[in-house]
């Protein structure tokens, strides 16, 4: 049943690398990343169990932490051109171009 | 005193395999395109990977490493890097990628050949395995007491080499720190300065703020 679900996860990882490589737009490679790592997660606890040491659990939780801060730090960084600017919650216009 | 070892098939080598694959179509995506914000995406997937696959090895601390530095830290240096640069790659004349290429594929060929002679995968006969390695698996239980045989490495037998690693990273840090200043990642212009009027002429490389930030449109 483990293999199943493995052989399921990797292939899902391939679909979204092909939306990562084709895009076309900004967001579907964002959100291409987001869930690859969480495939990635997922693949890390299949392989623990389908080698009966499911010890590195808390390793896969770490990479979905992980995943989560690089996610919200590029999406920061599309929004304010910057990694540590002055949020004072004014939009500037052009940054919106969605 | 050899111990018998006979390398057999495991599921976990279809996993290496399909991964190992799957790094390769990313590494030769990201060579293809030509448009720098997907291949910062494509990075932080290419370290995802590897670090999955690190894990399979069971690598779990340099695992750990790579989503950390890889898919979590260098993605957004490079894309900060991105914003004082272009948007897209230049195309380079096909005569100029011939001796890189040839560089690329020598090396790669003599790293292949390398391989051969590498023990296989588990093989308790490996020099990795045998001798040093083998003391600490038998000696740190007693000698130190942590059950993670690698942190008791790091940590104990080679301690002051940890602390200097430790040191050197956090001089290089520090360094850099204090010669790019924290103005430079926004493009050398701090957030309390004024803005550039409009007829002062903005200097080279610093261009003012894009009208459409690193849109991802038609190509």
């Amino acid at each position: 049943m483990f293999a199943v679900a493995t052989v399921a996860v990797v292939a899902a990882m391939a679909l979204v690398l092909v939306r990562a490589i084709k895009g076309p737009t900004l967001y579907d490679r964002v959100l291409a990343v987001n869930s690859f790592g969480t495939k990635t997660v997922l693949l890390l606890g299949l392989v623990g169990f389908l080698t009966g040491r499911p010890d590195f659990l808390d390793i896969a939780l770490l990479y979905a932490l992980l995943n989560f801060v690089a996610t919200i730090a590029i999406l920061k960084f599309f929004r304010y051109q910057a990694l540590a600017p002055v949020m004072t919650g004014v939009d500037r216009e052009e940054d919106r171009h969605d | 005193m050899e111990i018998p070892f006979e390398p057999g098939f495991s599921w976990t080598v279809l996993i290496d395999l399909s991964l190992l694959t799957l790094l390769m179509l990313c590494g030769l995506a990201m060579v293809r395109m030509r448009r720098l914000f997907g291949v910062a995406m494509l990075s932080g997937i290419y370290s995802l990977l590897s670090a999955a696959f690190f894990v399979v090895l069971d690598a779990v601390d340099v695992a750990f490493t790579e989503a950390a530095v890889g898919a979590g830290v260098s993605t957004v240096l490079v894309l900060s890097g991105m914003a004082l640069t272009s948007k897209r790659e230049q195309r380079v004349s096909s005569r100029r990628t011939i001796l890189p290429l040839a560089i690329v594929v020598i090396v790669g060929a003599a790293l292949v050949y390398a391989t051969i002679d590498m023990p296989a995968i588990g093989d308790p006969n490996s020099p990795a395995n045998a001798y040093v390695g083998q003391a600490y698996v038998e000696r740190s239980p007693e000698d130190i007491g942590v059950p993670n045989i690698v942190t008791g490495v790091l940590a104990s037998y080679r301690g002051y080499d940890t602390m200097g690693e430790t040191l050197v990273v956090f001089t290089a840090g520090l360094a850099c720190l204090l010669l790019l200043g924290s103005g430079s990642i926004r493009g050398g212009r701090k957030v309390t300065d004024p803005a550039p009027s409009e007829d002062e002429a903005s200097p080279v490389g610093e261009a003012p703020a894009p009208a459409r930030p690193l849109s991802d449109g038609p190509r």
